[in-house]
C-alpha cells in the first residue's frame, strides 16, 4: 500500500504541475484513528498530506458530481477509484450525472479495507471482484482477494427462510434503531438526485427531517426502492450507518430479485445496458407467480 | 343470514382507466357481486401507480392492495403495464421480505370485457386477504404502535 501511495502522489503531482487537471480528489488523514477522509488537492506541495492505506474506506465518485461541474477553465479533475467505486463511477456516467471528459479517472489497487476494530469490512468480505471499469489508467495493478469470500446473498437467503412474522420482527428491530441522520442517503453515489423526495425545504434548517409520519415509517423502503436496479452494492450505506442497520440486506434483496426475475445485472459495469426498471421484456414473469406461463402456482 | 361480525378486509384496488375500470363497470352493470370493501382507485394506467401509493395504502389501513391493468400488450399507452409489472414484482417481493405476506398484494390483468373476471378476482383476493387478517405491519415498521 505504501508503494501504491507513493505512485499515487507521483502521478497526482505530474498531473497538477502540467496543469492537465485543476485538482485531485483523494484522501487525507482524518480526525480519528484509522480514519482517512476525502480531500481535494489543488497544489503539488499539498500532496504530502495524501493518505492511502487499508483503512481508506470512503468512495470518491460521488464528489465528482459537483467537482466535474465546476468551470475551472474546462480543466479536468483527477480522481482515485477503488475497484468497487469504478462501478459507481460507471453508474454516474450512465445517468449523465458526471461528464466523462471532465474526469481523469485513476484506478488504485485495493487489498481489502479494515474497520477501526481491524476486521475486514462486510462489503469487502463479499467483494464483487478487483477489476477496474471505465478508468483512464490503473495504479498498482489488479489486487487479489486473499480471504474467504462470503456469498453476498447468504444474509438475504437467511431472512427469506424465516416466517413473515419473524421477518417483520427482525426488520422492526433493525429499523426502529434508525435516527434518520440521512448518512445512508448522503453517502450513496446512486442517491444523488438534485431534488430528493426526502427534501423538506419548508422546515427551515432541517431540510431533510421527516415531513410526516409516513416518511418516518417508510424511509427505508423508499430509499431502497429508489436505488433498486441502480444500486451497485458498494456497501457504503451499511458502513456509515451509526446505528449499524444492515441496509445492504435491503439492497441485496432487490439485486437478488432483479437477477432472478429479469436476468443477471450489475449496475455500473456497462454504460449501455438499460437499467432493469427503465426497461422491460414482454416475457417478464408475472408478479407473485412462480411461473405463470408454465401453469405455476401463486406463491402466497 | 350473513354473519355480521366476520372480518371484512379493506382492499385498495388500483384500476387503470382504459381496461380494468371499465371491467369493474361491466361487473357492476352485469350485477355480479364483489366485496363492498374493495375500494377502487382509478388511475390513467397501471404504471401510474407509484410504489409510494401502495405503501401509503397499507399505512392508511388497507389489508391488501391489488393493481389491475390492461393485459400485457394491450396497454392504452403501449408499454405502461410492462413497466408496472417489473416494479410491482420487485416491490411486492420486498414487502414480503419485510413481513407483509405475499397474499396481500396482487397484480391482475383485467380487460374492459372481463366483468366476470373482475368480480371473481376481487372475491378471491378478498378471501385470501381475509384469511390473513388485519395488516398493521407496514404502518408499524418503526415501532409506532405495538402490533396487537
Ligand atoms: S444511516 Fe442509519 S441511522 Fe442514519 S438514516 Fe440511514 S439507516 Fe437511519
Ligand atoms: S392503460 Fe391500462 S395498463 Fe396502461
Amino acid at each position: 500500500m505504501q508503494n501504491v501511495r507513493e505512485l499515487m502522489i507521483k502521478k497526482a503531482g505530474e498531473m497538477l504541475s502540467s496543469g492537465e487537471v485543476y485538482g485531485v480528489l483523494a484522501w487525507e488523514r482524518g480526525d480519528f484513528a484509522c480514519d482517512q477522509t476525502p480531500a481535494l488537492f489543488t497544489s503539488p506541495e499539498s500532496l504530502s498530506r495524501l493518505a492511502y492505506d487499508e483503512f481508506t474506506a470512503p468512495m470518491l465518485s460521488k464528489y465528482l458530481i459537483n467537482e466535474a461541474k465546476k468551470p475551472n477553465e474546462g480543466k479536468k479533475v483527477m480522481v482515485f477509484l477503488k475497484p468497487c467505486d469504478t462501478y459507481n463511477f460507471g453508474h454516474l456516467l450512465s445517468e449523465h450525472k458526471v461528464e466523462r471528459d471532465r474526469v481523469y479517472a485513476v484506478g488504485v489497487a485495493c487489498s481489502g479495507i479494515f474497520s477501526r476494530e481491524k476486521t475486514l469490512l462486510e462489503k469487502c468480505l463479499a467483494c464483487k471482484g478487483m477489476e477496474f471499469h471505465h478508468c483512464d489508467e490503473v495504479i498498482g495493478g489488479e489486487g487479489k482477494i486473499t480471504w474467504d469470500k462470503l456469498d453476498r446473498f447468504a444474509g438475504v437467503e437467511m431472512i427469506e427462510s424465516m416466517t413473515p412474522s419473524e421477518r417483520f420482527e427482525f426488520w422492526r428491530g433493525e429499523l426502529s434503531r434508525c435516527i434518520r441522520c440521512n448518512a445512508c442517503r448522503n453517502v450513496c453515489p446512486v442517491c444523488s438526485c438534485v431534488k430528493c423526495v426526502f427534501d423538506n425545504p419548508g422546515s427551515g434548517v432541517m431540510s431533510k427531517s421527516n415531513a410526516d409520519e409516513f416518511e418516518e415509517n417508510m424511509f427505508h423502503i423508499i430509499r431502497a426502492f429508489h436505488v433498486a436496479g441502480r444500486c451497485t452494492d458498494c456497501g457504503e450505506c451499511s458502513r456509515v450507518c451509526p446505528r449499524n442497520i444492515p441496509l445492504h440486506l435491503l439492497n441485496r434483496k432487490f439485486i437478488k430479485d432483479v437477477n432472478a426475475l429479469f436476468g443477471p445485472y450489475q449496475a455500473g459495469a456497462s454504460l449501455d445496458d438499460a437499467s432493469p426498471l427503465t426497461s422491460y421484456s414482454v416475457n417478464d414473469p408475472e408478479p407473485g407467480y412462480k411461473d405463470k406461463a408454465k401453469g405455476g402456482e401463486r406463491v402466497a | 343470514m350473513p354473519v355480521e361480525s366476520a372480518f371484512q378486509p379493506k382492499i385498495a384496488a388500483f384500476c387503470c382507466n382504459w381496461c380494468s375500470y371499465a371491467g369493474a363497470d361491466l361487473a357492476g352493470s352485469s350485477r355480479l357481486s364483489y366485496p363492498a370493501d374493495v375500494k377502487i382507485i382509478r388511475v390513467p394506467c397501471s404504471c401510474r401507480v407509484n410504489p409510494l401509493f401502495i405503501l401509503r395504502a397499507f399505512q392508511r389501513g388497507a389489508d391488501g392492495v391489488i393493481i389491475c391493468g390492461c393485459h400485457p400488450g394491450d396497454c392504452h399507452y403501449t408499454s405502461g403495464n410492462y413497466f408496472a409489472r417489473r416494479r410491482a414484482a420487485l416491490l411486492f417481493s420486498m414487502l414480503d421480505y419485510l413481513g407483509v405476506e405475499s397474499g396481500r398484494t396482487r397484480v391482475e390483468w383485467v380487460s374492459a370485457a372481463e366483468g366476470q373476471k373482475f368480480a371473481a378476482t376481487m372475491n378471491d383476493f378478498a378471501k385470501t386477504v381475509a384469511s390473513l387478517g388485519k395488516c398493521r405491519r407496514i404502518g408499524d415498521l418503526r415501532c409506532r404502535t405495538s402490533e396487537s
